[in-house]
């Protein structure tokens, strides 16, 4: 039974009720505090975030300082029930601008609970699109731009599209000027074991886009991967062009995309909703351009003393520069004195995490600074209770740069208007879980750094048609 | 942009209610809408404002869609409180329902549907009628789902008014979230009715599966979910089938994701072609392995999905074990499941790769953690035995480092690994036992001491080790002292010395007179009776071979996985457990049981908070049964399952009978064979019974003393063919005056007692308020003719002629009257003689028959009788003539009857 819940609760931190709405007649109405008594009273709470208490189960997220508990008493879908939590919270902060919190609970009670009613019918979710629930559900100060009228005046037709096969697409839209933005986003994940093999190294991105194109168009997107282009030259029958082709494991998509013609052509066509949204994600194994390796050295002098030396070294190229770049080294609890000497940036050491965090705002490409710091330990009575070494982590970003080398080739707009479109696009990679394992026995780890994150800093978007990204600078860069 | 309703909130003051009535009656406009609004926020925040009910009302009447929208709110929450005031809200919500706003139409039709009160339902149908017929597809999509809320009150009304034909017609609407919402509809009223009503015919499955395309990504879900109960007639329509499905392997959304990867493998299984389920398997991997970079949450649900996946079909992911590796900040309930995956993947391939990993995760902070990275090292040992060495020497390397927890589950899981490979890793016990003294965990310690009695030859000090023990034996927990007296006695036989033969002494005096854990007791009863009357016997007995243990990591039962697996993506598949074992369907309370908690109950589940508070504590996992029972009784007692368990718990792992079947539907009445009055009140009628090719022992407890009864377990001395118990007794506590049947499922060649054939049975049954009884049962010989005793007519002949005359036996029975052959065909087949064939001698019919007794001894029977006149002449002829006395009682018996 695709039922995702019976009823949906907003707890916060104490376990208050924020909100509720019993969607269904087969739970109680204090079910919720079972789930307070049994598990956020007690250790249980995050062991295990899908729990049955009773005839009841519950499944709970928390997002920021709240808790999102569902309660079900049928063999429910809990995949469709958390993708709903999550799809609802999206929602709502697309609604509250940003914040989803308990102060943005109790400030916009009235709103959720009319949010509630339409998102979900009986347990079942229905559309929860915000562009077209904006439509026509709207609340002093969260008006949809684009229409002026009152409140409780729907748009007409907005029925039509919470139904339509386009359903996350108003009509009638108007722009002056049609511009797209593309941002390929990729966080690396690394994981080198303490031997210095590479567990696991793997890219997973995504493709954000941002639309501002009047009327219904029809776009399509080419990239360089490998499936692709090999049926692309197919279809036209001509040699695929050489130059660098990925593979990509995996690609999902947003539910504009047709997933039929692309499992037959291997295109990727769509209509998309308006504003912002996430078009693909995807995953790369094979091929990733790591953009630092991390050599660390970790030394114990004696019981009371450490000497650690970790060296950087960015191997991407020399004009581009890495951002936000911090390395977090790992030191035992019972640190008593550290000093350090960088090369670039500045470090410290951080109690309250154990560790020692260097910092380089601005990381140029092809260049190794490197941190050597000696650390004083209280010799303590319990002191053979090892240190559990947790892994050396590391943050950063690289504009214009991607790991997988991924690009993108083209971005078709068909509209029946004909207008002109500005299509823009830019790259970032950011570490996503980035980690070194250090082990006591081995002196030295070699690793291969992956890569960094965030749209917002550095990144520039370069005109889909000029393809020199090398000197470009930074603002968005019109075409010409 | 934020809202500022915090506001309505804060009002305080005393007069709240008066106040707020007054507001609501306000003749502004804004000033009622802020009053709703209070009052919803007061509702929020759980205070009862119940009695502003037709104040609320009245502000229905409006043209403000918010407002009314917070009424009708407000209205769902209250209706079933005040159901007489409620009907003034009806005429409101018909003329909704009539609005030109397709929005208000379906939103009177939503809110209706909600409200589960009578009067409400009644009026709600003709709107219904209109709304499934609209214009708008908004109300039509609203007005499927709200005939699933009807039915869910009244499925009568529903089929009378004929909401499901016009539900089925919705089908083929137009409207692709028209269709998703009928198609949820209709799949939730199958569901609860025994009719069918919504059966998928292979036109709707092309209209669905050409709908999928345009679906919200829910409507996807509803469908696929719905078609997953679609069985394919033949190989190429399942091919077709996937093959419409398989693009939704690429969505977004996880449900969809799931839901298509539960269809495709279900129709896997009439696929026959190997490259075509091939190739399935190479396309489902990457999308399972991309639900791995959602939300924790869904990466818990996802990986609780592919340990069923990967229990199927092991191949789809054999070559990603490494996206199983946990990682440093995932959450525990994710690693916990990655762990048990990489377990279930791990293969001579990839095994050093995972011990790396297994090694890191063991030096960890989280201790539960640590512990199965420990134990899942130990299941790789005994998965692969080519890695058992390198799993071993890690594990050594794990216990060198002398954290306590690890050390004590290293030695747990080396038991486990010196019963799958006996006799070869044997030298690593010396490291073992220097850990001794820090063990202080009752399974460790178990497990340390079965493996030094288990070796006791080749540990030197053996009896020193064992005795350090003994010290503190009335103080250890019974897993403990019941390894100590295994060990010891094991000790004794191998090492008869004079140290061991005083501390055998020491552990049985301890484990009999000092002791009032019965399991202890009755062990330690029986070692010393082995090891005094026939210390041979008892060596025979202890130090017996034991079978050779098997890897658990696969561990569902086929049919089980296959059920888990039609339910991917829903709990079933989360609490590994069928949906039955956790779901009650509780059909609706008749309203006036309802009007006594008008907000504690919405429906089946009336529960006070402090009763849930009970349910909960006790482990909610595993007797969700029993705990679902109980809440819908909340005066009966407790249900008394799970702890007959636990005071049973020596033999967990055998057969359990549901207690609660008839033990014989319609047969006489039992024998008595512990009377009242012997038995202190306690009456016990017993018989043993052959049912389904099983023997059980069906028996009766009537409790006529004036106490309760509990705790009963049973024991069958040594008897002929070895009968005994192949369960635990589950008897309920017996209340003064009540009564309960049982049926025990029997086991043969258990104990067996030498010497000539006997149909004695002696029983002791106990419970924890009275003495043993004991009592004397007959063993029916019939009850072990099996269902395979019939025999060609052919083999018949040549069995009679091979057997010497020596084993033919006969004997007369001068009482008894065969009246009909048929009759008496009939009546021994039924206990499983067969005829083999018949002849006329001068008056008399001779019979032909054959049966068999279990370890395949075969009976050849010679019937001779005269019809109607008394007189029967028996013989019989057998490998084993030792066994003729006990047949000739049984025909007695059987014919007699």
């Amino acid at each position: 039974m695709p039922v995702a819940a019976s009823a949906i609760y907003f707890l916060n931190l104490r376990g208050d009720v924020l909100i509720n709405r019993l969607y269904r007649d087969d739970v109680g109405g204090n079910m919720v505090d079972a789930f307070r008594v049994h598990i956020m009273q007690t250790k249980e709470l995050g062991t295990c975030p899908v729990r049955q208490i009773g005839g009841c189960s519950f499944f709970y997220m928390r997002i920021s300082n709240v808790y999102i508990v569902i309660v079900v008493s049928s063999n429910a879908n809990v995949a469709c029930a958390f993708k709903f939590v999550v799809e609802a919270v999206t929602l709502f902060k697309s609604y509250f601008g940003g914040a989803f919190d308990e102060d943005a609970i109790r400030n916009n009670f009235v709103l959720i609970y009319e949010l509630l009613d339409e998102i979900m019918d009986f347990g079942y979710p229905q559309n929860l699109s915000p562009e077209i629930l904006k439509l026509y559900i709207t609340q002093e100060g969260v008006r949809s731009p684009f229409s002026s009228k009152a409140a409780d005046k729907p748009v007409p037709n907005a029925t039509l599209q919470v139904t339509g096969a386009v359903g996350w697409r108003r009509e009638g839209l108007l722009y002056k000027k049609n511009e797209v933005f593309l941002d390929i986003v990729e966080s690396v994940n690394l994981l080198m074991s303490s031997k210095g093999s590479v567990l696991r190294c793997d890219v997973t991105g995504k493709i954000l886009m941002k639309c501002f194109l009047s009327g219904m168009p029809d776009l399509k997107l080419g990239l360089n991967d490998k499936i692709g282009l090999e049926k692309e030259s197919q279809l036209k029958s001509r040699p695929a062009k050489s130059g660098k082709t990925i593979e990509l494991d995996d690609v999902t998509f947003h539910q504009c995309v047709n997933l039929t013609r692309f499992n037959s052509e291997k295109t990727v066509s769509f209509v998309p909703p308006d504003g912002e949204f996430e078009l693909m994600k995807y995953r790369i194994t094979e091929g990733v351009n790591l953009p630092f390796r991390v050599l660390p050295t970790i030394k114990e002098l004696g019981r009371t003393r450490m000497e650690v030396n970790v060296k950087v070294k960015s191997v991407f190229g020399a004009k581009m520069f890495a951002l936000g770049v911090v390395v977090k080294i790992p030191v035992p609890k019972q640190t008593a004195k550290t000093s350090f000497q960088v090369t670039s940036g500045r470090a410290k050491y951080n109690p309250s995490i154990d560790c020692l965090v260097w910092k380089i705002r601005k990381f140029p490409g092809q260049t190794e600074p490197t941190l050597s710091a000696e650390i004083e330990l209280i010799s303590t009575i319990t002191e053979k209770k090892s240190w559990t070494r947790p892994p050396i982590q590391m943050e950063f970003q690289v504009p214009m740069f991607t790991a997988s080398g991924l690009r993108v080739r083209f971005l078709k707009v068909w509209e029946k208007s004909g207008y002109n479109t500005v299509e823009w696009v830019r790259y970032i990679t950011k570490a996503g879980s980035y980690e070194i394992s250090i082990l006591i026995s081995i002196l030295a780890l070699i690793t291969e750094a992956p890569a960094c994150e965030d749209s917002g800093t550095g990144a520039i978007y370069v005109n889909l048609q000029k393809r020199s990204a090398e000197h470009m600078a930074f603002g968005h860069q019109q075409r010409c | 942009m934020s809202g500022h309703d915090s506001k309505y909130f804060s009002t305080t003051k005393k007069g709240e209610i008066p106040e707020l009535k007054e507001e609501l009656n306000s003749q502004y406009k804004d000033k009622r809408k802020d009053a709703v609004k209070k009052v919803i926020a007061a509702m929020t925040v759980g205070k009862d404002v119940s009695s502003l009910f037709t104040d609320v009302v009245n502000c229905m009447q409006t043209e403000n869609l918010e407002l009314k929208k917070l009424v009708y709110l407000y209205l769902i929450n209250y209706a079933k409180s005040q159901p007489d005031l409620a009907i003034l809200a009806v005429n409101t919500f018909v003329k909704d329902s009539q609005d030109p706003n397709p929005l208000i139409r379906a939103l009177a039709v939503r809110t209706m549907g909600c409200i589960r009160v009578d009067k409400i339902t009644e009026y709600l149908c003709d709107p219904l009628q209109r709304c499934l017929k609209d214009d708008d597809p908004y109300v039509r999509k609203t007005a499927a789902i709200c005939v699933a809320k009807l039915y869910d009150i009244n499925a009568e009304l529903v089929e009378d008014r004929g909401f499901l034909d016009a539900l089925k017609d919705l089908i083929s609407d137009n409207n692709p979230m028209v269709v998703a919402n009928a198609v949820a509809a209709l799949a939730e009223i199958q569901e609860t009715s025994s009719r069918p009503i919504f059966e998928i015919t292979s036109s709707t499955l092309t209209k669905l599966l050409t709908a999928l395309n345009e679906c919200t990504e829910w409507g996807q879900v509803f469908i696929l979910d719905a078609l997953s109960k679609y069985k394919a007639t033949d190989a190429r329509e399942a091919e077709n089938i996937v093959e419409r499905v398989t693009p939704r392997l690429q969505h977004a959304n996880c449900a969809v994701v799931l839901s298509a990867v539960k269809m495709i493998l279900l129709q896997m299984e009439l696929i026959t072609s190997t490259d075509v389920v091939r190739n399935l398997c190479k396309k489902m991997a990457p999308p399972l392995v991309t639900l791995l970079s959602a939300e924790p949450e869904i990466q818990y649900v996802a990986l609780r999905n592919i340990n069923l996946i990967v229990q199927k079909r092991p191949t789809i992911l054999a070559h990603e074990i490494k996206v199983f590796f946990c990682k440093y900040n995932d959450p525990i309930y994710v690693k916990m499941e990655k762990l048990e995956i990489m377990i279930k993947l791990a293969s001579d391939r990839n095994i050093d790769q995972v011990l790396l990993e297994f090694k890191e995760y063991a030096t960890e902070v989280d201790v539960d953690f640590v512990r199965k990275a420990v134990r899942a090292i130990g299941r790789c040992a005994i998965k692969l035995e080519r890695a058992a060495e390198r799993c071993i020497s890690v594990l050594l390397e794990l216990i060198k480092i002398k954290v306590n927890y690890v050390v004590q589950e290293a030695i747990i899981v080396i038991k486990d690994i010196f019963r799958r490979y006996p006799n070869t890793y044997e030298s690593i016990i010396a490291t073992l036992c220097e850990s001794l003294d820090t063990l202080d965990e009752p399974e460790a310690k178990a497990s340390m001491i079965w493996i030094i009695g288990e070796y006791a030859e080749r540990i030197d000090n053996a009896d020193e080790l064992l005795e350090s023990f003994l010290e503190s034996f009335p103080e250890e927990p019974p897993q403990v002292q019941l390894q100590l007296l295994t060990a010891t006695v094991k000790l004794f036989l191998k090492k008869p010395t004079e140290g061991p033969q005083q501390m055998i002494q020491v552990v049985l005096n301890n484990a009999t007179v000092e002791t009032d854990n019965p399991d202890l007791r009755d062990r330690a009863y029986i070692y010393w009776r082995l090891l005094s009357t026939d210390p041979e016997a008892a060596k025979d007995v202890v130090l017996a071979e034991k079978p050779v243990i098997s890897d658990d990591s696969n561990q569902l039962e086929p049919s089980l996985l296959d059920e888990l697996l039609a339910n991917i993506a829903t709990l079933s598949s989360v609490y590994h457990k069928p949906p039955d074992a956790f779901v009650t369907r509780v059909k609706t309370v008749s309203r006036t049981e309802e009007e006594d908690y008008p907000d504690a109950s919405e429906g089946g589940y009336s529960e006070s908070p402090a009763h849930t508070a009970n349910i909960g504590a006790s482990s909610p996992a595993t007797t969700s049964n029993a705990q679902s029972a109980a809440a819908r009784q909340p005066a009966a007692a407790p249900a008394p399952v799970p702890d007959l368990l636990d005071l049973m718990g020596m033999d967990n792992n055998s057969a359990i009978v549901p207690t609660d079947r008839p033990a014989s539907p319609a047969g006489p009445p039992l024998p008595v064979l512990l009377p009242a009055p012997t038995g202190q009140g306690l009456q016990i009628s017993a018989q043993l019974i052959r049912r389904d090719g099983q023997i059980f022992y069906s028996m009766l407890f009537e409790n006529n003393s004036q106490i309760p009864l509990d705790g009963f377990m049973i024991q069958f001395n040594k008897n002929t063919f070895g009968l005994a118990a192949g369960g635990p007794l589950q008897v309920p506590q017996l209340q003064p005056g009540s009564s309960a049947s049982t049926l025990l499922p029997m086991v043969l060649f258990q104990n067996i007692s030498p010497g000539p054939p006997s149909t004695v049975l002696q029983v002791a049954v106990k419970n924890s308020q009275q003495p043993v009884w004991y009592f004397n049962d007959k063993l029916p010989l019939n009850v072990l003719f099996s269902e395979d005793g019939r025999m060609e007519r052919s083999t018949f002949l040549e069995t009679w002629k091979s057997l010497p005359d020596s084993n033919e036996v006969s004997r007369d029975f001068p009482a008894i009257v065969i009246n009909s052959v048929e009759a008496t065909l009939d009546q021994l087949a039924a206990f499983n003689m067969f005829f083999i064939a018949k002849r006329k001698h001068s008056n008399q019919d001779v019979l032909y028959l054959s049966a068999k007794i279990p370890r395949g001894i075969p009976f050849l029977i010679e019937l001779t009788a005269a019809i109607g006149v008394p007189g029967l002449k028996c013989a019989l002829k057998t490998p084993n003539p030792e066994f003729a006395p006990l047949f000739f009682e049984a025909v007695e018996t059987l014919l007699k009857s």
